[in-house]
């Protein structure tokens, strides 16, 4: 997952105006550009596409003469008769507000508090993005050891038997207490990199004003941060678009951890293989992205243009 | 050099740790409370690792009759069974033949990219740009049929790949994990070069340098340091890479380490100790990266975040 707002460029870039290219050098330079274009055409760009295709379709992925054109069938199946959609969505929301607010919460203020003069400062980062380096599907496995339900630590501590993981009514709790974990580094360290790049004279002008930190972060470091926080924004809604791994490790995305991610998966990697309604989610999740890649691209660009 | 050391955004952005304390001193009865807070709460993040660590060296029998808040039971048997059982020689090896191939090939062609679109400004540049970042955000998921049906579709001979097909072959996966990160990288990369001065390629033209020279011999070791730092983090990234691994290998035995815990944690459900073993082979080379190169790590996580 990538963040990036931009650098600006340095002064006198735009005057790379080019002379006496020789055919050779114009060729690497169609080369240069080309074979990596291709490649992300042909693995990112046309499967796009075709997602956007077969969605229109029904399929069960063998010969291509078995390809059915259903028209819209597959949306509208999508939002009455399939099962496991709603509660995903739901889900799914349920990922994106509870992210912003613990994880995302969390993080800005720990960054806000480690912005200072503290002793020891390298240690506590250290500590809070040390989870970031895991992969999702390890942090899964790790809170295992809490969330088992005989052997786990909070039952034993507790002294309650719960399932964490397999109880339908919380384990979606449960996989956002271990999403955050890794989450609040994350927002931490983004932050950390924004607040440095504040400038101090901002903060001195605010206290000879008399303003107080809380009033000072609100109303000048905050809005200073404006594309840092559109970053943070954007990446939020992705990663909890995408998200996938950790539910697909404990059930595979069933059971009260239905999200849109795994249940295209079901429909392609599952004993049904259901190509054309598979398609249909993922051109969900995709035109849910897209409005959110825009903001993005418009941020990223707005800053390149300067 | 001098460009990259004394650029002040690039320099801010590989040393988030050195600190200088910008935010100002904090009275001293907030700094103890901020202090004492930030402890708790570092410990507390520490904490899930280190029980990881703890029950690891502890036998199943001792924490069974004791319960697992006991202190005692020391064994390296944990480790010992989890490396036979989770067969964690293949699936590292897995990861090593999947992930050292895969960042190279990232940051091989998304610095030819990132180098044309910051030495010369074409029509195209704002376009090329946008096709790479937005399919590095595009959500993996909505791409996974047309991927999978087209590797199943790609023969490959036998000697590239066991199945015959690209599907359940390492090819399969540097090739997609290229395709995806391609973005990010190109990005930071142009960014950073867009910080060398001009004056270098106009005394590399008059020596008659060809493009290509002035990609390879000029511009790719002044911009050392972000591929140092994009290249731990494409490390730790295409480890740790988990969907498409699930989805395009079926094959137990070519599955990477990651994407291996899925088969793990059937086996070893019943012993917590395993669980906690396994979480520890599995972490330990990002562990190890991490903390040999945690400047580097922190610095291409901040390389595309902050303004310069």
């Amino acid at each position: 997952m990538a963040i990036a707002t931009t650098k600006r460029r340095s002064k006198g870039s735009t005057r790379r105006v080019e002379k006496r290219q020789s055919t050779r050098d114009r060729l690497v330079v169609i080369a240069m550009v080309g074979v990596p274009t291709l490649l992300v055409i042909w693995l990112v760009w046309l499967p796009a596409l075709a997602s956007v295709a077969l969605s229109f379709t029904r399929w069960n992925g063998f010969r291509l003469s078995g390809i059915e054109w259903v028209g819209t069938q597959n949306y509208k199946d999508i939002v009455s008769i399939y099962p496991p959609f709603w509660p995903a969505i739901q889900n799914n929301l349920i990922w994106l507000v509870f992210l912003f607010v613990l994880p995302t919460i969390g993080g800005i203020l720990i960054a806000v508090v480690l912005d200072r003069e503290m002793r020891g400062s390298r240690f506590y980062q250290t500590a809070f993005y040390l989870p970031v380096v895991l992969s999702m599907a390890l942090v899964g496995f790790i809170w295992q050891l809490f969330y088992s339900t005989d052997q786990g630590l909070l039952n034993a501590v507790l002294g309650t038997n719960i399932d964490w993981y397999g109880d339908p009514d919380i384990n979606l709790w449960s996989v956002l207490g271990a999403t955050s974990w890794r989450h609040t580094g994350y927002i931490m360290l983004i932050y950390l990199a924004g607040l440095k790049g504040v400038d101090a004279s901002l903060r001195e002008a605010a206290a000879v004003d008399g303003a107080g930190e809380v009033k000072t972060f609100f109303h000048i470091i905050l809005p200073v941060m404006r594309p840092i926080n559109m970053v943070v924004l954007v990446i939020v809604v992705i990663e909890s678009l995408r998200a996938f791994d950790l539910v697909w490790i404990i059930n595979k995305g069933r059971n009260g951890l239905e999200l849109i991610g795994a249940l295209v998966a079901q429909n392609v990697v599952g004993e049904a293989t259901r190509f054309g309604f598979g398609s249909a989610l993922a051109v969900i999740m995709m035109l849910i992205s897209t409005v959110f890649i825009v903001i993005y691209l418009r941020i990223v660009f707005r800053e390149e243009r300067r | 050099m001098s460009a990259t050391t004394t650029s002040p955004s690039t320099t801010g952005a590989a040393k988030p740790s050195v600190h200088t304390g910008a935010g100002g001193v904090m009275n001293k009865r907030r700094g103890t409370i901020a202090t004492v807070v930030m402890l708790l709460l570092a410990l507390l993040w520490l904490f899930p690792l280190l029980w990881a660590l703890y029950n690891s060296f502890r036998s199943y029998s001792y924490t069974q009759t004791n319960g697992y808040l006991s202190f005692g039971g020391w064994t390296l048997d944990n480790y010992q069974n989890a490396w036979s059982r989770g067969n964690f020689g293949l699936h590292l090896k897995n990861s090593l033949l999947i992930t050292i191939p895969a960042v190279a090939l990232t940051l091989f062609l998304s610095s030819m990219v990132a180098f044309v679109l910051a030495r010369f400004s074409y029509r195209f540049n704002l376009t090329l740009l946008g096709v790479f970042l937005a399919a590095n955000l595009l959500p993996p998921q909505a791409l996974l049929i047309p991927v999978f049906k087209m590797f199943r579709e790609i023969p490959l001979p036998t000697f590239m790949s066991e199945s015959g097909t690209m599907l359940n072959s390492f090819w399969a996966l540097i090739l997609v994990n290229t395709a995806f990160q391609m973005g990010f990288c190109t990005f930071v990369l142009s960014n950073y070069m867009k910080t060398l001065p001009y004056e270098i390629y106009e005394s590399a033209q008059l020596d008659g340098a060809s493009v290509w020279r002035q990609y390879w011999q000029l511009t790719m070791p002044l911009v050392r340091p972000a591929l140092a730092a994009l290249a731990t983090l494409q490390v730790t990234w295409i480890y740790n890479e988990f969907f498409w691994a699930t989805v395009l290998i079926s094959r137990g035995d070519k599955l990477p380490v990651t994407s291996a815990l899925n088969n793990l944690r059937g086996q070893f459900f019943a012993d917590t100790n395993l669980v906690a073993a396994g979480s520890i082979i599995v972490a330990l080379p990002v562990l190890i990266v991490f903390f040999v190169l945690q400047k580097q790590f922190v610095a291409g996580l901040t390389l595309g975040s902050t303004k310069g």
